[in-house]
């Protein structure tokens, strides 16, 4: 149980905020009066996904951040996601190892977040996760997801702001950029640049990054840039300065400055061991946040991801309904009809849509 | 929802004797615990602040060095502090026998020597959790 906030101007402190995440790792009911309470002290946070393979150094990455962060007066959160054994269940959650040395700062939260079985490279657990720290008054909230493959690329869904890693040395490494996660990068960066080839993929990735914008793809990079182009003289807000201030601006022109949606983002190499690059990668970041709020960008992403939210969490709703014993009855009745000829499929069809719907109208709701 | 048990696997003091810490975090993984493991050398502070943020049912601390009558004791102190008191405490590595009643009387759990089965560990924390 976290105890609830005694005064609710004050922050939650970092045990109740640690508890309240625990509450909604497990989808415990009793988490819903809180949360719908912190509501209106969300939206603040600069979301900052983190992602790329396994291996390609996110962690150490994300350890150098969070000392820029620091250095920049800001209080960082971290949600780290490492995956589930989908045989036992279990996990080891070995991001935080690479933070340690933040573990007393009181200015730094970090949560280790097993991914329990959900695929797209999150936990199902952290939209409500991020909006938990978000309350708790963090200024910067960094998600670092499972090593990416192909398809987990969840994390647009809940950043501002996406850092795509990459490294030299993995074969196929620009294959799984290819295949589709390119597109959700927002700022990249090519880590271990102490290693050979690191020029290299740079050379690559800006090559790729250049044929996509050439052919039209829709990255969100592009987006950004033409909102861009168009509010040219379109400054952040005064009371958004702060996080936009000691920035610079980040894109290079393709060819005609006029068609601002032809530029791609700047490449950086970084040496995360050491620390080399990171204060360029934390003031590209910053960058494409102020471009986000400057263009109205910021709004526009937070309500899709709302409404892509509210969505999945309806379909999860309707998925539960099947479950419930009259469906599953109505289902062996319906089926065994189709089969002896007594009804059509799309007849069998409509009554058990029917049916869901009256349990539906009937349901009580938890989550 | 099930209740997943998640478990602080930490390495306090100068001691680089890691092979014990990963056996056991490696088992309790297996046995579908989720471990956040805290690499070595790290003080009595980072430990419970970690275990404070990480909201774990249990740490589990493994000591080879010889200095677990001051660094044990330390963190059970804190862990006080931060009214982690519903979190349980064990620990293990090279410990001497007579050391082990002054260990538990400062709030250790259970002390694990070498020999002891990864079994009779996981049955102890499902065993002893305090909430
Ligand atoms: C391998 C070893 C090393 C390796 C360590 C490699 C590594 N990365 O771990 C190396 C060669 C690096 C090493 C170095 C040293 N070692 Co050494 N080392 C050992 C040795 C031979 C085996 C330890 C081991 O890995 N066992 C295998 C693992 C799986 O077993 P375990 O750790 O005991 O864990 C089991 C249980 O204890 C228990 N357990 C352990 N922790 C926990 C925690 C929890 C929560 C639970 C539930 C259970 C549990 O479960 C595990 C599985 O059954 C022991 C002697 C011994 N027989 O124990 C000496 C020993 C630990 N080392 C010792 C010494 C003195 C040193 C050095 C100081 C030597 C020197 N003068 O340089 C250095 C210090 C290194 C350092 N930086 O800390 C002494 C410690 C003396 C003391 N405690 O008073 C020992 C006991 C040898 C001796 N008899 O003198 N060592
Ligand atoms: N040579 C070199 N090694 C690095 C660099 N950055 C990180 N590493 C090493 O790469 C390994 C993996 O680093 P992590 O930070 O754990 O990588 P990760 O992407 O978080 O890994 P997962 O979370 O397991 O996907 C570690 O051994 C790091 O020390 C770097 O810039 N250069
Ligand atoms: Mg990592």
């Amino acid at each position: 149980m976290p105890d609830s906030p005694s005064d609710q101007s004050d922050r939650l402190d970092t045990r109740q905020l640690a508890r309240l995440i625990s509450q909604i790792e497990r989808q415990d009911i009793a988490r819903l009066g809180l949360l719908s309470v912190l509501h209106q002290r969300t939206g603040r946070a600069h979301i900052i996904g983190i992602t790329g393979p396994p291996g390609s150094g996110k962690s150490t990455l994300t350890d150098k951040i969070i000392g820029q962060l620091r250095g920049r007066g800001r209080r960082v959160a971290v949600l780290a996601i490492d995956p589930s054994s989908p045989f036992t269940g279990g996990a080891i959650l070995g991001d935080r190892i690479r933070m340690m040395r933040h573990a007393t700062d009181e200015g730094v939260f970090i949560r280790s977040l097993a991914s329990r079985g959900h695929l797209g490279g999150l936990s199902r657990a952290v939209a409500e996760t991020i909006r938990a720290v978000d309350a708790a008054g963090f200024d910067d909230i960094i998600v670092e997801t499972v090593g990416v493959g192909q398809s987990e690329v969840d994390i647009v869904r809940c950043a501002d702001t996406v850092v795509l890693v990459a490294v030299p040395g993995l074969g196929d490494d620009i294959q799984a950029i290819k295949a589709g996660v390119m597109e959700i990068g927002d700022v990249f960066c090519v880590n271990k640049a102490d290693r050979d080839g690191a020029e290299r993929v740079v050379r690559e990735t800006k090559a790729m990054l250049e044929a996509a914008v050439l052919n039209g793809a829709a990255t969100r990079f592009s987006d950004l840039y033409r909102a861009a182009g168009q509010a040219e003289t379109a400054t952040a807000p005064a009371t958004d300065r702060a996080a936009v201030s000691g920035t610079h601006h980040v894109a290079k022109l393709l060819d005609d400055p006029h068609h601002a949606h032809l530029r791609i983002p700047a490449v950086l190499l970084t040496v995360a061991e050491q620390g080399e690059g990171v204060a360029a990668l934390v003031d590209e970041i910053k960058s494409h946040y102020g471009l986000l709020l400057a263009t109205g960008l910021l709004e526009q992403h937070r309500c899709d991801n709302t409404a892509w939210e509210l969505r999945n969490t309806v379909s999860d709703r309707l998925l539960a309904f099947l479950d419930a014993d009259i469906v599953e009855a109505a289902l062996a009745r319906l089926a065994g009809g189709v089969v002896r000829r007594e009804r059509d499929f799309y007849q069998a069809l409509d009554e058990l849509f029917g049916t869901v719907l009256a349990v539906s109208k009937s349901a009580h709701f938890n989550s | 929802m099930e209740q997943k048990i998640r478990v602080l696997v930490a390495k306090p003091g100068l001691d680089g004797h890691d092979r014990g810490a990963k056996v056991i975090a490696r088992a309790l993984r297996d046995a579908g615990m989720e471990v956040i493991y805290t690499g070595l050398r790290q003080t009595p502070e980072q430990i419970v602040s970690a275990a404070l943020q990480e909201d774990v049912d249990v740490v589990a601390m493994s000591i080879l060095s010889g200095a677990h009558n001051h660094l044990f004791p330390r963190v059970m102190e804190l862990m006080h502090e931060q009214k982690l008191d519903d979190v349980l405490v064990i620990g293990g590595g090279v410990i001497p026998d007579e050391d082990i009643a002054g260990l538990k009387a400062a709030g250790i759990a259970e002390i694990f020597t070498p020999g002891t089965t990864t079994a009779t560990t996981i049955e102890f924390i499902r065993n002893n959790l305090k909430r």
